[in-house]
């Protein structure tokens, strides 16, 4: 295990590139998820301001 | 040969519940393919004769470079239908597109220092590979930005759509800055018409994550195309069905 954890010696640049990838994996679905939540929202609001007026 | 079927592509609600079907179908694959891909790339892959474990860093750098070119490309090609045609789903997806795309290439350009710094002392250098994929970057964030600061959605949709179809240019240079000009980057060793230059135990676990993270660029789109879509439609009917579900 500590030999796996220290990668050759490369330790230091290996895991922060795997942590800012898979960050930005995890990151783009969640803002991606965000971004359709809030279209929904926006597109109910926009339906019941419509239902009022009509 | 009838090309009627490919109009339900360019319908809001047919778009809305494709998207919604296939998303798992992409999501699923992308997860086992990028785990099984990470643990290839991890654990069984042997290290490199010249750069030991360092190299293991191709296996988020490689495809989060590959992502950034791809997206881009994905990008400029619906934003030019969009445009020739004025179809607003079209315009959907090259909307979709840019912030995926953005944030992919600054994870390539963030593991590409980390590569670099030991193998070539240097986190960065003004060269060509990795100058033109700093553009790139600077292409999706102009992108961005265009779009935020023009309200009408259709006329954002329009001017963003121009700049990603002039930006595509860009993506040869990149692809090919390598070959044309002498650069600190290696050249290929997957993306090429000869046989690759690895050995298939490293090789495979980095095809996996090449087509995972393709998969998983289709099943992000996807989401995000929902809402691009939803957000372009005002008086449409089918939104309530949508909103009810």
């Amino acid at each position: 295990m500590r030999t796996f954890l220290d990668m050759g010696g490369y330790a230091a640049f290996v895991w922060p590139s795997y942590a800012v990838t898979l960050a930005v994996v995890v990151l783009n679905v969640m803002w991606a998820r965000r971004a359709l939540a809030r279209s929904r929202a926006a597109a109910r609001r926009r339906l019941s301001a419509r239902l009022e007026t009509a | 040969m009838s090309w009627t079927w490919l109009h339900r592509f360019a319908s809001p609600p047919y778009v809305y519940a494709l998207a919604t079907r296939l998303t798992p179908w992409f999501a699923w694959p992308a997860t086992l393919l990028i785990v099984g891909g990470l643990y290839g790339g991890l654990v069984l892959a042997p290290p490199d004769y010249q750069q030991g474990d360092g190299f293991r860093i191709i296996y988020v750098h490689a495809p989060s470079a590959w992502m950034s070119l791809m997206v881009y490309t994905t990008m400029a090609a619906a934003a030019a239908v969009g445009l020739i045609w004025r179809i607003k789903v079209a315009h959907a997806v090259a909307a979709s597109c840019a912030p995926i795309g953005a944030s992919f290439t600054f994870a390539a350009l963030v593991t590409g220092a980390l590569w670099g710094e030991p193998m070539w002392g240097t986190y960065w250098e003004w060269d060509p590979r990795l100058t033109s994929e700093l553009v790139l970057l600077f292409l999706y964030l102009g992108y961005m930005g265009l779009r935020a600061g023009i309200e009408d959605t259709q006329r954002a949709d329009r001017a963003s759509a121009l700049l990603a179809v002039v930006g595509v240019v860009n993506v040869p240079i990149i692809h090919y800055s390598v070959t044309w000009w002498n650069s600190l980057h290696q050249a290929p060793s997957v993306m090429r018409l000869a046989k690759p230059t690895m050995p298939p135990a490293m090789l495979v676990p980095l095809l996996m994550m090449l087509l995972g993270f393709t998969l998983y660029f289709v099943a992000v789109l996807l989401v995000r195309l929902r809402g691009e879509v939803l957000g372009r439609e005002r008086a449409a009917s089918w939104i309530r069905e949508v909103l009810s579900a």
